[in-house]
């Protein structure tokens, strides 16, 4: 291990093969070498970070679990959980670039597009000559996902499209758009709901706010307005009446991937620590050595470790095809809040320079706190992992 | 002990109130963004009579406590963090320390200039390698006839670059570690003096944090707060009244979180219903008032005991550990409740949250109150 090399990471990993150990190795050398000195001015600046992005596309990193002959990497889930993870570890805003553009915005054409479609867009996606975003959230369905009012009214071979999506992220860089549209008037909920591949260029769609943002400043969220956009029958994704299914589905190997943003922003507030707490004195002695500090380095760990274990867990099942709903809100859910008390006691253990713009754990706490809230909130999690468990019995 | 402000105290914290809502909300926002001072702010405070809370009326003060102080603190801090550390230092490390431990001569000098706002004041005790371990500070005072000559570097000084006062904290024997320290009170003007690096913050962004650089400045023996070499002790009894103020802060601070939580969760509909429905919401925003009204009597209790002159230093410790926690737990899940929206910056508990953090770390980290308490429970 080149960085970070102390015991938290030394362990092999029991279901990794040689290429997992590869492909980490690989991202945490460009992460470290290259993303770690952007961090900060990206964020400062709320610069989106293109030279990184073409970066990542000329590596492969944009298209880590998609087969070569579609564009992509030709690597797995759990590879690509890793790029992100290693992402994470210096720089949020990259890490749910990548996340966004990979899980949501080029996964569901990989998964349900028709060839057609994977012809036209999957190869430019997963090579990452273009960027993908995904517009479900408007501004009354945030939770409520199924609450769409976005309309899609057929019109001979095309759909007139109306409505307005937000927290749109990679909006205004995407090149497609994967959206979801209420087809049905008259079905309730999710039921009545039709997901389509747009283009960002298409007539009609127009960038509204971009959204100043507490954490992850650097990257592009997006509201996207959509007045009278013409889309072809050609680019609906899957059946009608099943977009929401299918972006549900969509949703649960993405929550994966903020969990693995969340294990990397912890990772690296611990990187940054627990040499400060090795090299800061105070009262004559190592600040680690008093057993306050010990606590908190510990505790930093154990949820770390246990968040890195969850999230590979839901990432290696979905590799063997498994449902992943459970386990993948749980590592979503359990990565997230260990991020949060992580970096909070980085914070902590650096005193007043954890909370001085000079050092990167008080952007890691900021980043962090958008993986309680994306891609379905806490709240919305525990409503999965419980509904889950109670169907298991009845 | 009794629960009730006197009407005196009802009456401050009104004008405080009006204050916050009048003076400091309109701008907050954006003297964040752009981490401006808000030096009109301080100024009207002054002519309020906010800077001078602890200062006698002989010297121009409104002589009204510690607990009227809390009151007013919180009912700013609810508005804008920035200005009410700005004031809190002031009142409570600045004025008070003065007014404490000055000559009568000293305090006829400046009391009147800090309590009308004239002057604002700063407070330099931490340095770089001597934060938690404040009594390790390396900043140097020697004797030289009837002066002192002060060279050294202070850290993390809030209004270090504004101020006009320094309550300044060096070394006068360098072998006698915490008993080798001296207060002074300095003034900016005075050569030698001059304010370095500005911090960078997540939050609390439109106060300001400097460095404070000393080089050979010449300071009157007169100018010596207390007793040559008891100035840690100094220290210590000042900062149990300041951590009562930024208990305050972190109260109002979460205050400010819960009215934030119920608008957007009375309003805010998924599922269709209101938010406030929900029992996840419903629990955070009860869990949010539990820890309002506990912080709030935990205050009440140290500030009373200090205005009273009754030991109060585990009180003070308490209710700062306790309000300071509380309101970072309160920020993240005001957020929460807000969802996507709370992680805008077009609502403000994204504000809240970069600004509660530093509740925390400021004027004794959560580990240094808990040294405090343990140290008072383990007293035979």
């Amino acid at each position: 291990m080149a960085y970070g090399a102390d015991i938290t990471l030394r362990d092999p990993v029991p279901f990794f093969e040689d290429h997992h150990y590869e492909i980490r190795e690989m991202a945490q050398r460009y992460a470290q070498e290259v993303v770690k000195d952007r961090a900060a001015a990206i964020d400062e600046n709320k610069e989106f970070p293109h030279d990184t992005v073409k970066e990542l596309a000329e590596m492969g990193f944009l298209g880590v679990p998609f087969p070569e002959e579609v564009g992509g990497a030709g690597f797995d889930y759990l590879s690509y959980i890793l790029v992100v993870e290693e992402l994470s570890r210096v720089c949020g805003t990259t890490g749910i670039t990548v996340a966004a553009h990979t899980s949501l915005g080029t996964n569901p054409i990989y998964a349900f597009g028709t060839d057609r479609q994977k012809e036209k867009y999957l190869r430019k996606l997963a090579s990452g000559e273009m960027l993908g975003a995904f517009g479900l959230t408007e501004p009354g369905a945030g939770s409520d996902a199924g609450a769409t009012r976005t309309t899609a009214v057929r019109d001979g071979d095309d759909w007139i499209v109306n409505g307005t999506k937000v927290y749109c992220t990679n909006g205004t860089h995407a090149g497609t758009v994967i959206i979801t549209t209420r087809t049905n008037p008259d079905k309730p909920g999710g039921s009545g709901v039709t997901a389509f591949v747009i283009e960002r260029d298409f007539d009609g769609v127009t960038l509204g706010t971009l959204e100043d943002k507490l954490g992850l400043r650097a990257s592009d969220t997006r509201e996207l307005v959509l007045e009278n956009v013409r889309v072809p029958d050609e680019n609906r994704l899957g059946e009608e009446g099943t977009g929401f299914r299918k972006f549900m589905q969509t949703l649960d190997s993405g929550r994966i991937s903020i969990g693995a943003l969340s294990l990397g922003l912890a990772q690296g507030a611990l990187d940054v620590a627990l040499p400060y707490a090795a090299e800061r004195k105070q009262f004559g002695r190592a600040i680690g050595e008093f057993g306050a500090i010990q606590e908190r380095l510990a505790d930093m760990a154990v949820g770390i470790h246990t968040a890195r274990l969850a999230c590979y867990h839901a990432a290696a099942l979905k590799d063997r095809g498994h449902d992943i709903n459970y386990a993948a809100s749980i590592a979503k859910l359990h990565a997230s809040e260990i991020a949060m008390d992580a970096i909070d006691s980085a914070i902590q253990i650096m005193g007043g320079n954890g909370y001085s713009r000079e050092y990167p754990v008080e952007r890691m706490l900021r980043d962090a706190k958008l993986c309680e809230i994306g891609e379905g909130t806490s709240e919305v999690q525990r409503m999965v992992i419980a509904r889950q468990m109670i169907k298991s019995i009845q | 002990m009794d629960f009730q402000l006197n009407e005196d105290q009802q009456a401050i914290r009104e004008m405080a109130r009006a204050f916050a809502r009048e003076e400091c909300g309109p701008g907050a926002a954006e003297r964040d963004k752009k981490e401006t001072f808000p030096t009109e702010q301080v100024k009207k405070a002054g002519e309020l009579g906010l800077l001078g809370m602890l200062v006698p009326e002989e010297f121009g003060g409104v002589d009204m406590g510690n607990l009227a102080l809390a009151e007013a603190l919180v009912e700013i801090n609810k508005v804008d963090a920035s200005v009410g550390v700005t004031i809190s230092v002031h009142n409570s490390l600045v004025s008070n320390c003065v007014n404490k431990f000055g000559s009568e001569a000293t305090r006829a000098k400046y009391l009147p200039k800090l309590a009308s706002g004239e002057w604002l004041g700063a407070y330099a005790l931490s340095e770089w390698g001597a934060g938690s371990d404040a009594g390790s500070l390396e900043c140097r005072a020697v004797q030289d006839g009837d002066d002192y000559v002060i060279s050294g570097t202070k850290a993390w000084i809030t209004s270090g670059d504004h101020a006009d006062l320094v309550v300044l904290f060096a070394r006068t024997d360098p072998d006698a570690g915490n008993r080798g320290i001296t207060a002074f009170v300095i003034e900016s003007s005075w050569d030698g003096f001059k304010s370095g690096k500005k911090e960078r913050k997540m939050g609390i962004r439109s106060s300001s944090t400097v460095e404070l650089l000393f080089d050979k400045m010449r300071v009157p023996a007169a100018n010596v707060l207390g007793e040559v070499n008891q100035g840690f002790k100094i220290a210590l009894n000042i900062l149990d009244g300041g951590r009562i103020g930024i208990a305050a802060q972190a109260l109002g601070i979460m205050e400010a979180c819960l009215e934030a939580s119920i608008a957007y969760a009375k309003e805010r509909e998924q599922f269709g219903k209101r938010i406030a429905e929900f029992q996840p919401i419903k629990w955070k925003l009860a869990e949010m008032e539990s820890k309002i009204m506990a912080s709030r009597l935990l205050i009440r209790q140290a500030a009373s005991l200090r205005d009273q002159n009754l030991p109060h230093s585990k009180e003070a410790a308490v209710a700062k550990l306790f309000a300071s926690r509380a309101a970072n737990w309160s920020a993240r899940e005001a957020v929460q409740v807000h969802g996507g929206a709370g992680y805008c910056t077009d609502y403000p508990v994204e504000r809240y949250f970069r600004d509660a953090r530093i509740t925390e770390i400021y004027e004794g980290t959560t580990e240094v109150q808990k040294l405090v308490i343990a140290r008072e429970v383990l007293k035979d």
